[in-house]
């Protein structure tokens, strides 16, 4: 492995850290924060994988990674969703702590070894990114189903978005033009969107628990 | 030209936005989804016969199945907008001016997807309509109404993330074969040089992904409370075309999946397309709010689209297409009749609502008559779609196919006609509340192709509709 192969390789094992770190992290602004991270090691991995043979993708999805989710997201975040939600609140779980992370490190391997069965396919990727991937996308998933909060919820979607790049970067580096712009135009329309309607929420029901809503279904009669 | 029809709703939609237009919102929309629906037609008509218009190479182009889609997208748009006009006439200027804004980037977003012949950008708007109508569905600003937006954008977003890897990987697929022509005609002419292993593992993603979007069974949780939710215009647009729009993705990849015969694409479709169909035929049975039983039907629906592209014959390419139109036609109209029921009972409990043909025949007929229409009865556009199904499957031999689906039909319209008619019979004890003239000339409108295809199906649509099964693949 070369030297730049072994420093992504550290990359994505800070990746899957960090996403196993946003289903146990108890405050909305540490989350918030974990995401960062994560979002600047998507960046890091694509830098990485963009240098050597050169591909000015991979740079542009870097760097709009960066100024996306490193940047504007979070003030989004911070501009539009009431500040004491990350001041003081802590976040209700579906799961404790222990149980989350049994959870999540099951589903890292599950993610792992199926990934495998795509590596085989085509030998010469990283086939670190591919693995790490799939293992974050469930792990993502995870985020979404302990979470009761809007926000972490917004933010395990978006961990699930940077897992799905983190594959790509590696499995379609010149992939034209839907990388680029997906990062640059419909993550922060979502973000946007999300945090609107968490407005909504917490001025309607005083809570953004979300995930504990359940009014909508059906009667048994 | 092609271009011009989502440009249309995108300038309507940046006009509703200007401050100070809140009460000229409705006409503008009105306008613009019309001259949106008479540019569709004019290219559904010069695409009847098949062919393709091409404005960007590789990345907006049209075919004759394509053009179906956006004539019908561009009906249901200007059907809604019509309906939209009376259903929120109340509002204050701030907010229907909001409201248009959101309603006609909604509408952009969906006018794109048959445009486009790029699989990732297809994707990005995939995407666009789902957050572009999520302050749609929580309009109302209830607790419940936050509740579903809030449901429906968490479990279509993660199906996008799901099928981003998917379309990710299907370009890998396609590099690896030696192309980069990431288009629908560009993979379909690769199809049997990509690798199996990336095929089966796309085709798993996207149809878990997209299928989260359409609302197929197990995927289908927020579909009724998004619907039952939201105003009604936009419920005729989510349920009519909308989730049309996304299976008709997944449909122009299907014969790119069929070339790897061990994935037995016919054998998921069926599969998954019956126990959408069978599930939401039994859920419409014990629903209580009129506008989810709509919304089970839209999951039968999309689970009959389905079960009639697993047959892989010319005639069942065409009654796929078919059907698709007679959904997207009829469902539009049952949920403007249901919005008519709203205004005037102001409850959407089935059990609440009684004598409604004594206190407004008018909405009671149109509640009836579109009740009747996306059941099934004859002599409407739905009635021959699904006989067209039974048909092509029964043709092709696939006789438990024809058993299974005749069964859940038949279930599912005596349990519509059931749950309606306990609604328009009784007891008079409705509030009497008058329905707004644009609603009653949405629904006039939304109702003349229900009945006029389901008598005569003129040439032209004929046509197309032909043009369209063989766009789709078998023919």
């Amino acid at each position: 492995m070369t030297p730049l192969g072994e420093l992504n390789a550290l990359v994505l094992g800070f990746f899957i850290v960090a996403t196993i770190a946003m289903t146990v992290t108890r405050q909305v602004g540490a989350c918030l924060q974990v995401f960062i991270v994560q979002s600047l090691l998507l960046a890091a991995s694509a830098f990485l994988l963009g240098a050597v043979p050169f591909s000015w993708h991979l740079f542009a999805l870097g760097c709009v990674t960066l100024l996306s989710k490193a940047l504007v997201i979070p003030w989004l975040l911070r501009w539009l969703v009431p500040g004491e939600i990350y001041r003081k609140r802590e976040i209700g779980r579906t799961l404790d702590t222990p149980a989350t992370l049994l959870a999540a490190l099951a589903l890292t391997f599950a993610g792992y070894f199926f990934a495998q069965h795509l590596v085989k396919a085509a030998p010469n990727l990283s086939a670190g990114n591919v693995s790490m991937g799939f293992a974050a996308l469930l792990v993502g998933l995870l985020v979404l189903a302990v979470r009761v909060e809007a926000v972490p919820q917004l933010l395990g979607i978006l961990a699930m978005e940077n897992a799905a790049f983190l594959a790509g970067i590696a499995i379609a580096p010149d992939f034209p033009l839907i990388a680029e712009l997906a990062i640059a135009f419909d993550v922060p329309l979502l973000a946007f969107i999300v945090a609107l309607l968490t407005r909504i929420a917490y001025r309607r029901m005083g809570t953004t628990e979300v995930g504990a809503l359940s009014t909508l279904r059906e009667r048994s009669r | 030209m092609i271009v011009a029809v989502p440009a249309i709703a995108l300038c309507a939609a940046l006009w509703c936005a200007i401050p100070r237009s809140g009460r000229a919102a409705p006409l503008v929309t009105v306008a613009g989804s019309f001259v949106t629906f008479a540019i569709s037609g004019w290219i559904l008509w010069s695409l009847r016969l098949g062919g393709t218009v091409v404005t960007a190479v590789g990345w907006i182009e049209m075919d004759s199945l394509g053009a179906v889609l956006l004539a019908l997208i561009a009906f249901v748009y200007f059907t809604a907008s019509l309906f939209s006009w009376g259903y929120l006439n109340a509002d204050d200027g701030r907010r229907l001016r909001q409201y248009h804004a959101n309603f006609n980037l909604f509408a952009f977003s969906m006018l794109s997807i048959p445009c486009l012949s790029e699989l990732g950008l297809v994707w990005i708007f995939v995407e666009l309509t789902t957050l572009l109508s999520v302050l749609l569905v929580s309009y109302e600003q209830t607790a419940e109404a936050v509740e579903a937006a809030w449901k429906y954008m968490v479990l279509t977003l993660i199906g996008a993330t799901v099928a981003v890897l998917g379309v990710l990987i299907l370009f890998w697929a396609l590099h690896t074969a030696g192309s980069t022509d990431f288009t629908w005609s560009g993979l379909r002419m690769h199809a049997a040089a990509l690798p199996r292993p990336l095929v089966e593992v796309a085709f798993v993603l996207l149809l878990v992904g997209y299928g989260a979007k359409i609302g197929l069974v197990p995927l289908h949780a927020w579909l009724p409370d998004a619907h039952s939710q939201a105003p009604s215009p936009v419920c005729a647009m989510l349920s009519g075309v909308e989730t049309t729009a996304v299976l008709y993705v997944i449909l122009r990849l299907r014969d790119v999946f069929a070339s790897d015969p061990s994935l037995h694409v016919g054998i998921w479709f069926s599969v998954v397309g019956l126990t959408s169909v069978g599930v939401a035929s039994f859920l419409i049975l014990q629903a209580h709010d009129y506008k989810r039983l709509f919304a089970f039907s839209t999951v039968e629906h999309m689970g009959l689209i389905l079960t009639a592209a697993s047959i892989f014959t010319p005639a069942g390419d065409i009654a796929t297409v078919w059907q698709m139109l007679a959904h997207s036609l009829a469902k539009s109209l049952c949920f403007y009749a249901a919005g008519a029921v709203l205004v005037i009972a102001g409850t959407r409990e089935i059990a609440n609502v009684r004598g409604l043909l004594a206190e407004s025949p008018t909405t009671a007929g149109a509640f009836l008559f579109g009740a009747l229409a996306i059941g099934g009865a004859p002599p409407m556009v739905v009635f021959l779609s699904e006989l067209a199904i039974l048909w092509s499957a029964l043709q092709a031999r696939l006789y438990a196919v024809a058993v299974l689906l005749t069964l859940f039909i038949v279930l599912a319209f005596f349990g519509l006609l059931w749950r309606v008619t306990t609604m328009i019979g009784g007891e008079h004890r409705l509030p009497g509340r008058r329905l707004p003239a644009a609603c009653a000339l949405a629904i006039a409108v939304a109702a003349i192709p229900v009945i006029v295809f389901g008598v005569w199906l003129p040439g032209g649509i004929y046509d197309a509709l032909r043009s369209a099964g063989q766009a789709l693949g078998a023919l």
